[in-house]
């Protein structure tokens, strides 16, 4: 079993950067076994293909337009994800749905995905969480955390 | 009657660049480029710690991280003027070259080749003969005809079933698409082929680095990287050999595939040599120090007015007044307050937003000066510099990719086919062949410094009293990237950042001359403005690190139509990040 847990966004726009302080706090509150990993994926795309390969479970925490309540937490798994997450907006655009689709066409795509978004409320310039999605962040590490016991994998509270 | 096309941002995250031309008889008579993001990202960086801007800046952009936190040691260690150990520079250069010759191989083959290749055609191609014209060219290891029936077999699986993926909304079938269907199936299989050898120079990122994306290893005095060639968990032998076998591995690539790649496709657009020039004033930078401040360089670099190879005019050193003193920022047609050119060390972030204003403020992006003209940046300036400093490996690939493309067109292709949109293009590939064989050659120079056993990686800066300034420049994989640091008792006082799209993208300036973008455009064909191809063949051959899309609105300002298109964006956050 190897569980990739990635956070993706940009720290320096205030709530765009979600993903990757989910990762950070996730590592803090959390022993995790050496089969899950942590990868801060920050803004970064195809740089990502090698550790997203081949992995039985991915995990995406991101900030995610919903049209939903600033911090509210969504969750979506494999088949649910490509309407809102993987519109391809050109065949110049790689972000990351475009690693996940060529991981399809290098037969390494992960055998499960699973999705959590954070309804952001602002995008500015700055490097701190508003305090409604500050306040989501210890729901989403749960979540997290409960995704990969759920997955067979222990993880125990540090 | 003319016509207007707006090529605007969609995205996640609104921002990123925007193109207008307004085409008439078939070709574009005027091109405006417009970042449509601001970022103010200097603005977080007041007041903080100097050690810490690296740290900071390498999150601008999300493909570009690592030369952000090189340009920004750079500045700090410009502004204390100090040495570093000749370790960290090797170091810190393995790490840039990795760097840009991954970036260079993504660029071409996944980012913008589709442009010219049409994917759907190739699977019309006969394999033997894609094999026989492949065999023909270059002795790669995959081009074999089992190799290219394999592609097209699995490129028909994903046809037949409606997967394109990554290859859909392609312009397939496009009028100006003019690859044979076995040069499409080359290009599609090395397409896959690249998609594994790119991971290769990620991973001596990631071990150089510590960690990618966004290395850990720099440090404002050096690196962090702690040598013990007999050591567990640090640079150690084992680690430093398995970073050879990828370079080997990458040079194999480069030099087999990508440059012959290139010569090939570009000898089927040959008429694509007399597009897209655009700005002929050329700037780039050294880069590769070999001592610790900066004084020698592996690569040259330097002005080069007008194309003329005669005229170019080195820039020899960190530091060189003739950069530092050379460059401006004209805020006229961007949307910031403030009035005349400024030097970055003076510069201004202050918004001031109106509407997009043809003949106004029309662009989140500065427009930059180098002695008071627009200036082109990346690959081509970089080779031209080094082909005027008769740098002997640039010469050399320089050649063969004129003489491959000749070989294949029937007809000889003169040096001065460079200044184009498919230059840029041949430009890049003979970089990047370039800066392969750097690779090589740094780590054999890290191994023997190690060897005679210097294992200095670290000095340790000290900041005095008062104020100080510096700049840190580097020649990125998209051209010069320079940060600009005024540092007062210790903390960041003024921080400014003029990456490469900033120079490429630039709005008119203050004397209202179009930017690099925007000249390049003019006179570009434009078979049909619902599908604008060539206007993004030409964007795309400057690699913008920005995102876009295409809408198509008629003179009188309607929206006419929405078509998918657009550059690329390395990812959806990044706006003018390199």
């Amino acid at each position: 079993m190897r569980i990739v847990v990635l956070g993706v966004g940009n720290i320096l726009l205030t709530d765009e950067g979600i993903g990757v302080r989910a990762i950070e706090e996730l590592g803090r509150r959390y022993q995790l076994p050496p089969e899950v990993e942590l990868i801060d994926g920050g803004t970064s795309a195809m740089e990502l293909l090698d550790d997203l390969a081949n992995c039985d479970l991915l995990i995406i925490a991101d900030c995610v337009r919903a049209g939903k309540t600033p911090g509210d937490l969504l969750r979506l798994k494999d088949e649910e994800i490509p309407a809102l997450f993987r519109t391809k907006l050109s065949p110049h655009q790689v972000g990351l749905p475009d690693v996940l689709a060529t991981l399809v066409i290098t037969h390494e795509a992960p055998t499960h995905t699973v999705l959590f978004g954070v309804e952001p409320e602002s995008l500015a310039t700055s490097m701190s969480l508003t305090p409604v999605v500050a306040a989501t962040l210890p729901h989403l590490v749960d979540a997290i955390a409960q995704e990969i016991s759920a997955a067979g994998v222990a993880v125990t509270p540090c | 009657m003319s016509k207007r096309i707006t090529i605007d941002p969609i995205t996640r995250i609104e921002g990123h660049l925007r193109i207008d031309c307004e085409i008439d008889g078939g070709k574009v008579t005027k091109a405006w480029a417009s970042g449509q993001m601001w970022r103010g990202v200097e603005q977080i960086l007041l007041g903080r710690d100097p050690r810490d801007a690296w740290a900071i800046t390498q999150r601008i952009c999300g493909v570009c991280t690592t030369v952000h936190a090189i340009a920004s040691v750079r500045a700090v260690e410009n502004a204390l003027d100090m040495e570093i150990p000749v370790n960290a520079q090797y170091i810190r250069n393995l790490i840039i070259l990795a760097h840009a010759v991954h970036d260079h191989i993504v660029h071409f083959y996944h980012l913008s080749a589709l442009d010219w290749v049409d994917v759907v055609s190739a699977l019309k191609a006969d394999p033997a003969k894609t094999a026989l014209l492949a065999e023909s060219l270059s002795t790669w290891k995959g081009n074999s005809r089992h190799e290219f029936a394999a592609v097209k077999e699995r490129l028909a699986g994903f046809v037949g079933g409606g997967q394109l993926g990554v290859f859909a909304n392609g312009y397939w079938g496009h009028p100006a698409m003019k690859l044979t269907p076995e040069v499409n199936l080359l290009a599609v299989s090395h397409y896959l082929q690249a998609l594994d050898i790119q991971r290769k120079a990620n991973k001596v990122v990631a071990i150089l680095g510590s960690k990618t994306p966004h290395i850990q290893n720099v440090a404002v005095g050096g690196v962090a990287n702690s040598i013990n060639p007999d050591g567990q968990s640090v640079l150690n032998v084992e680690r430093l050999m398995a970073v050879k076998g990828w370079i080997d591995e990458l040079a194999d690539f480069v030099h087999n595939v990508y440059l012959v790649d290139v010569a090939a496709i570009g000898a089927f657009y040959a008429d694509w040599t007399g597009y897209g020039a655009g700005i002929m004033d050329y700037l780039s930078v050294p880069d590769l120090p070999l001592d610790g401040k900066g004084t020698q360089f592996a690569l040259p670099g330097g002005y080069v007015p007008g194309g003329d190879l005669t005229k170019f005019k080195p820039i020899t050193r960190f530091g060189d007044p003739f950069f530092k003193d050379g460059v401006e920022e004209s805020s006229k047609h961007a949307w910031y307050k403030g009035s005349g050119p400024l030097h970055p060390f003076k510069g201004e972030t202050e918004p001031e937003y109106t509407d997009f204003q043809d003949n106004g403020k029309y662009s989140w992006v500065k427009s930059p000066t180098f002695l008071g003209k627009p200036a082109q940046v990346g690959p081509l300036a970089r080779v031209l510099a080094m082909a005027a400093a008769k740098h002997a490996p640039t010469l050399k690939y320089l050649t063969q990719v004129l003489d491959t493309a000749s070989a294949v067109a029937g007809t000889k292709i003169p040096l001065a086919a460079v200044h184009s949109t498919i230059g840029r293009h041949a430009a890049r590939a003979v970089s990047c062949s370039v800066q392969v064989d750097e690779l090589n050659n740094m780590w054999h120079r890290l191994v023997d410094n190690i060897g005679k056993g210097d294992i200095d990686t670290f000095n340790k800066p000290e900041f005095p009293k008062g104020e100080i300034e510096g700049v840190g420049f580097h020649e990125a994989p998209r051209g010069v990237l320079s940060h600009w640091v005024v540092i007062d008792n210790g903390k960041i006082k003024n921080y400014q950042a003029v990456v490469p799209t900033t120079w490429n993208a630039a709005p008119r300036n203050e004397n209202d001359l179009p930017g690099p973008y925007e000249m390049s455009l003019l006179n570009n064909p434009v078979a049909d403005p619902e599908r604008p191809l060539e206007v993004l063949r030409t964007v795309h051959s400057f690699d913008p690190c920005l995102a876009c899309a295409v809408h198509v609105l008629d003179v009188d300002g309607s929206q006419k139509s929405t078509v998918h298109a657009g550059c690329f964006s390395p990812s959806y956050q990044c706006e003018i990040g390199s």
